[in-house]
């Protein structure tokens, strides 16, 4: 570390920063920064930089590259320029892609947001047992997320005879065709998804709730606030900052979902689920006539802009409401 | 943003044991002031007072722990018997809800597990009418080979947990404690990668997978596809590095001046003292690796080295329905048993993840 070539160490946090600061000054040869702990500190990066730099940055610079590139495994790639994003965008498959995620993103927030919130507040209040509800909350998060669409896919069997169907049978509904039909499928989706994704943010709520002063309540009391008045007026005020990060999250991930309609139905029925992970996956490697990468890694650039822009905007016009 | 729990890791270490006794502090908290509003205000500030010194302790430990003196209702509400009734019942109903939900599709799959397939195609709802078929459990471990499958998952999640443990603390110590000048440049870098979304390194990815630089060897059907692309976690290294520098630096300093160098100083001092981070981010490397679908599809074409989510869709189509549930029951058994051990290890680390994302 710097601080053998420094004068004598001085103690404290705040003293690192000089410290560190200091040889900057002096002329430095290799030898001095070996003997300062410079090829150490090297050494502890070294599996960070090596990581990062092969399986993150080298990647996400080829994948800007690529995408102006004609890239097939036989030959050297070539530049195209704007070609990728133009064969793209004239699929007529993208735009149906692009509909249903917004579909699916739509239903998911619709399931899925108000649910955790309601759940969490009222867990908060409960005073035996709050390891049980949480707990049980999350207990579907844990199950790989393989395993529990394809045990839904069984339960959506569309027979008369299927899981879901027997049961809505016994108050005599259904039977209902579940994934079977375009119209069911994307909804059938989005519900599997909210069991599977609803426990995280449960979690992520309560631990947000537990960091409401208490003497918010105390006051609102004192001021003669009911229990929805004091949940309108503390604790929802009180998590605004983090319901606009899970809203955003939550875009973000629906926007790129894959398993769901991977598992569940292959984009079927008539391309019905089809969404835009979906399609770049065909793309890349579900292509008979082997890998477009150049259009799929041009479609997944624009979904990432796109996904960079709306949260630019989304954080611009909630600034001024948050709590940071 | 309000949350506090990434203000000091350090504490999630100290939370752990003593949750229980705060729940009951907090339960038996705030005095006995009678019903009458006149006098709630007095009493409460009185009770206040007096439960200061507890608050300020709870308030310390609260961070990730779910359990604070009070929420919403306050004593005096719960001893409203309106509140009492109407908020006991809802917590009831919350909680058949949450039963039929997390844990109803599970007690369904084991007892699908061990149905005959023709009792889960006629009546899957009837109990076991015609026994129980134990052999769909054997069928599944041994003739679908998912024991191997098994394996193979076990595999690919201890090498992706060595490979995000050495590259988070390894990476955390030297931003951290270690500090060299570029350390900015290479934070700013880590911390970027976290803003660009994962489907835009599928394809690039796969590529390098496909044809590494400096390797000169494809690393298609090797664990190490998905071992080292593991370890490329800017959440972990941000997790890591956010514990080490709320340890204290006289430790550091002290450590120094007894002549421990960098090295020393990472194994027998920071290490030490980062088990809390260093279990959080254990149990998600391990539950990620398990999760991870998309990724080893694509890396490990091999059925032979395939882990369990990949082999399970591909033979959902040939295996007996049965048998086929009885597998998907095995391969959840390993996740859910470690939530169950780790309960609160994954409860803290999952409301530390919304914070740190926050």
């Amino acid at each position: 570390m710097t601080a053998t070539t420094a004068p004598p160490p001085r103690s404290g946090a705040a003293h690192a920063r000089t410290d560190r600061a200091e040889p900057a000054g002096r002329r430095r040869s290799p030898v001095t920064w070996v003997r300062g702990g410079g090829l150490s500190t090297l050494v502890f990066l070294l599996p960070l930089l090596l990581i990062f730099g092969l399986f993150s940055w080298f990647p996400i610079v080829r994948a800007v590259i690529m995408s102006f590139q004609e890239t097939n495994l036989v030959s050297d790639p070539t530049f195209v320029g704007l070609d990728n994003f133009r064969q793209v965008l004239a699929d007529p498959i993208l735009w149906k892609a692009v509909k249903n995620t917004l579909y699916f993103a739509f239903l998911a927030l619709l399931f899925g947001y108000p649910i955790p919130l309601v759940a969490a507040v009222l867990m908060r209040e409960v005073r035996r047992a709050k390891g049980l509800y949480s707990a049980l909350a999350y207990l579907p998060v844990v199950v790989p997320p393989v395993v529990a669409l394809l045990l839904w896919k069984f339960f959506y069997n569309a027979s008369p005879t299927g899981v879901f169907n027997t049961i809505l049978g016994w108050v005599g509904l259904g039977p209902y065709p579940w994934l079977q039909d375009a119209s069911w499928a994307m909804p059938s989706l989005v519900l599997a998804a909210t069991w599977a994704g609803a426990g995280g943010t449960i979690i992520i709520y309560l631990a947000a709730l537990t960091s409401v002063p208490p003497e918010l309540y105390d006051a609102a009391e004192v001021d003669g606030a009911g229990l929805w008045r004091k949940i309108w007026h503390v604790t929802l005020p009180q998590l605004r900052g983090v319901l606009f990060i899970t809203l955003i999250l939550q875009v973000i991930g629906t926007a790129q979902v894959f398993l769901e309609p991977y598992l569940f139905t292959g984009g079927g029925p008539n391309n019905a689920t089809v969404t835009v992970l979906l399609l770049i996956y065909r793309y890349a490697f579900q292509n008979s006539l082997g890998g477009d990468y150049g259009a799929a890694t041009a479609l997944s650039l624009m979904l990432a802009a796109f996904l960079a822009v709306f949260s630019l905007i989304y954080f611009r016009l909630t600034r001024s409401w948050s709590t940071s | 943003m309000t949350l506090s729990p990434t203000d000091n890791p350090s504490e999630i270490g100290v939370v752990a044991g003593d949750a229980a006794g705060t729940a009951g502090a907090a339960a038996t908290g705030a005095g006995l002031e009678p019903d009458d509003t006149s006098r709630r205000a007095a009493a409460a500030s009185r009770s206040r007072r007096a439960a200061d010194g507890r608050r300020l302790r709870a308030r310390r430990r609260k961070a990730l722990d779910g359990v604070e003196d009070r929420a919403a209702l306050s004593e005096a509400d719960w001893r409203r018997p309106s509140v009492r009734w109407g908020m006991g019942s809802t917590h009831v109903l919350l909680l058949v809800v949450l039963v039929v939900a997390g844990l109803g599709p599970m007690i369904l799959l084991a007892k699908f597990a061990v149905t005959p397939t023709q009792d889960i195609l006629r009546t899957p709802m009837a109990v076991f009418p015609n026994g129980i078929a134990w052999e769909n459990l054997d069928k599944a471990w041994n003739d679908v080979q998912i024991s191997r499958y098994f394996l193979n998952t076990i595999w690919l999640a201890l090498g992706s947990w060595v490979s995000q443990i050495v590259v988070a603390t390894t990476g955390g110590y030297a931003l951290s404690v270690l500090r060299p000048r570029y350390g900015k440049v290479v934070q700013a870098l880590v911390l970027s990668t976290m803003f660009v979304p994962a489907v835009v390194l599928l394809v690039p990815l796969y590529l390098t997978i496909l044809d590494p630089p400096l390797l000169g060897q494809s690393l298609i059907n090797s664990f190490w596809a998905v071992w080292l692309p593991a370890g490329a976690s800017a959440f972990n290294v941000l997790l890591v590095q956010r514990f080490f520098d709320s340890l204290p630096r006289e430790v550091f300093e002290a450590a120094r001046v007894d002549g421990a160098g960098p090295y020393r100083l990472f194994w027998s001092i920071v290490l030490p003292m980062s088990k809390p981070i260093i279990g959080v981010v254990s149990v998600f490397a391990v539950i990620a690796a398990w999760k991870d679908f998309l990724w080893p599809l694509l890396v490990l074409k091999d059925p032979a080295i395939q882990p369990l989510s990949v082999r399970l869709p591909s033979i959902e189509a040939t295996t007996d329905l049965g048998v086929f549930l009885a597998s998907l029951a095995i391969s959840t058994i390993i996740p859910v048993a470690l939530f169950l051990v780790f309960q609160r290890l994954f409860l803290q680390g999952a409301g530390l993840g919304g914070a740190v994302k926050g």
